[in-house]
């Protein structure tokens, strides 16, 4: 297994952290399930706080994503030497591959949420259904597999 | 609706089909106003004119009736308690104040002119549609939605009333009414609470052409409906003319609603609370996320910029 990427997995594991949250958050729950009124929670409850540290954060790992992919991309091209960790040897998971899928889709549904958002954009009644359900499931089932990768020790590459 | 104004709207409604025998199809001339534009529809409303008659409001409640709820009792129990009943079935004679049986009230105000004259102000408060609607676009399911042509509504068949809408909305328009719409299919102990209502701006007369009931039923004509660039520009003459002033242009980052008055908007004194907007300034509620759009452009090509950075450095290394 490789622990490789100590920083990487802090600054992912925080990210997501923060972006599922202020995510869930976008649905009125927090309140009505006393989860805003625990100290320092209370933010949860604000929507304004909430979509700005959703959209923030989502630029935090867009940012992140691009870095790790070209990382991963240039890095296919070193030779195998023990001095890169990775290398042309490096393989994908086959739970990251269902990890990348979904962050894949969450960013390009939640890209044309971001364009829906802006002033003078109307998107048809059904697109925005469809993204905003889409977006939701495409949340659970990275959770999921994260969950999942989290409980059996699986890394993202081997 | 009590009978007084049945009489009374009858009357008016016979009023104003004569009127339109006489001068043409007003309703037809609105249509092709409608249909050519692509610019959204705003709405003037000069509170210099309105009378308080409250014509419009009993027009936009007969007009929308087919749109209310009918909820069934008793409702189901919903977990936590703290989760608020708000039941206005039995009260939707209410004109006094927003409900989800009422879109539109008169909103009461008194003011000292320039000349030292005390008035009282009557003005119609609905819906401001804004530009970019916060309402809309925050909705987490999608049930709000907004037209091309300017109009923000609620679909009552996917609202399961969470009320975020009226959270999001800086004058707190839209009103639950418990009990009803899809939630009571999914799991109404735990999750939604009704459904929200408010201002549609009559759509389904908008898409036949025709004006909202509120606009046809006023007999001062203190509303106005046209496209947006054509309504600023009255407006801004209307200020001129009676030296007045106007709210809506900016508020929010901009409304499709532009009020008109003879007296400051923040000199106006009036009853504020639920269902009761205030007339205060707004800041563009929408207008941080959109700036952090930009970042989010940014983001990723940086992230990409240090990969490629990293990968020229160890290509150094190696050589
Ligand atoms: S005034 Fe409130 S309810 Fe109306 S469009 Fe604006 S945010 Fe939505
Ligand atoms: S536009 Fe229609 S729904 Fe809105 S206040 Fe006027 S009559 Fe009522
Ligand atoms: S807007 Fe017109 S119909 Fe409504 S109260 Fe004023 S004068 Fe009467």
């Amino acid at each position: 297994m490789v622990y490789h990427f100590k920083s990487r997995r802090m600054v992912y594991g925080l990210t997501l952290f923060f972006i599922a949250l202020s995510g869930f958050a976008q649905m009125p729950i927090f309140k009505r399930y006393y989860i805003a009124d625990i100290p320092g929670l209370g933010w949860l409850a604000q929507f304004y706080v909430t979509h700005v540290i959703h959209y923030a954060v989502a630029a935090l790992l867009m940012g992140f994503c691009a870095y790790v992919a070209f990382d991963y991309f240039f890095g296919r091209r070193n030779s195998g030497t023990k001095k890169f960790q990775i290398t042309k040897d490096t393989r994908i998971t086959a739970s990251a591959r269902v990890k990348i899928a979904a962050l894949c889709g969450l960013i390009l549904t939640g890209c044309f949420m971001v364009v829906k958002n802006l002033s003078g954009i109307y998107f048809p009644h059904g697109v925005v259904i469809g993204l905003d359900l889409l977006h939701l499931v495409l949340a659970m089932v990275l959770l999921g597999a994260t969950a999942y990768t989290w409980v059996r020790g699986r890394s993202w590459i081997f | 609706m009590s009978s007084p104004i049945s009489r009374r709207h009858f009357l008016k409604t016979s009023f104003f089909a004569a009127g339109t025998a006489i001068a043409g199809t007003s309703t037809a001339k609105a249509a092709s106003t409608f249909d050519a534009d692509k610019e959204p529809l705003v709405t003037l409303i000069d509170i210099s004119r309105c009378i308080g008659c409250e014509e419009c409001v009993y027009a936009c409640q007969d007009a929308n009736a087919h749109k209310f709820a009918d909820p069934k009792k008793p409702f189901p129990k919903m977990y936590p308690d703290r989760v608020p009943v708000e039941d206005w079935s039995d009260r939707r004679n209410v004109t006094d104040r927003l409900t989800p049986y009422n879109w539109l009230y008169i909103q009461y105000a008194s003011a000292t002119t320039k000349e030292g004259e005390k008035i009282t102000l009557t003005i119609p408060r609905r819906c401001m549609h804004c530009q970019n609607p916060p309402c809309v676009k925050l909705c987490p399911w999608g049930a709000a939605k907004q037209e091309k042509n300017g109009l923000s509504r609620i679909d009552s068949q996917i609202c399961l009333g969470g009320s975020k809408c009226k959270k999001a909305c800086p004058w707190d328009i839209p009103q639950r009414q418990t009990g009803t719409g899809l939630y009571l299919d999914l799991l109404p102990a735990f999750a939604g609470n009704g459904v929200m209502y408010k201002c549609d701006r009559c759509y389904q007369k908008i898409e036949k052409g025709e004006q909202p009931a509120c606009i046809e039923a006023c007999p001062e004509d203190v509303q106005t409906i046209g496209k947006r660039s054509d309504i600023i520009k009255k407006a801004k003459d209307l200020a001129k003319e009676m030296d007045g002033y106007i709210y809506g242009l900016d508020e929010n980052g901009g409304t499709n609603t532009i009020y008109v008055s003879p007296v400051p908007f923040d000199q106006l004194v009036y009853d504020t609370g639920e269902g009761k907007p205030h007339m205060h300034p707004v800041e563009d509620t929408m207008a941080a996320g959109s700036n952090l759009a930009i970042a989010m452009v940014i983001a990723p090509i940086a992230g990409a910029a240090a990969a490629v950075g990293k990968y020229y450095r160890q290509m150094k290394e190696e050589a």
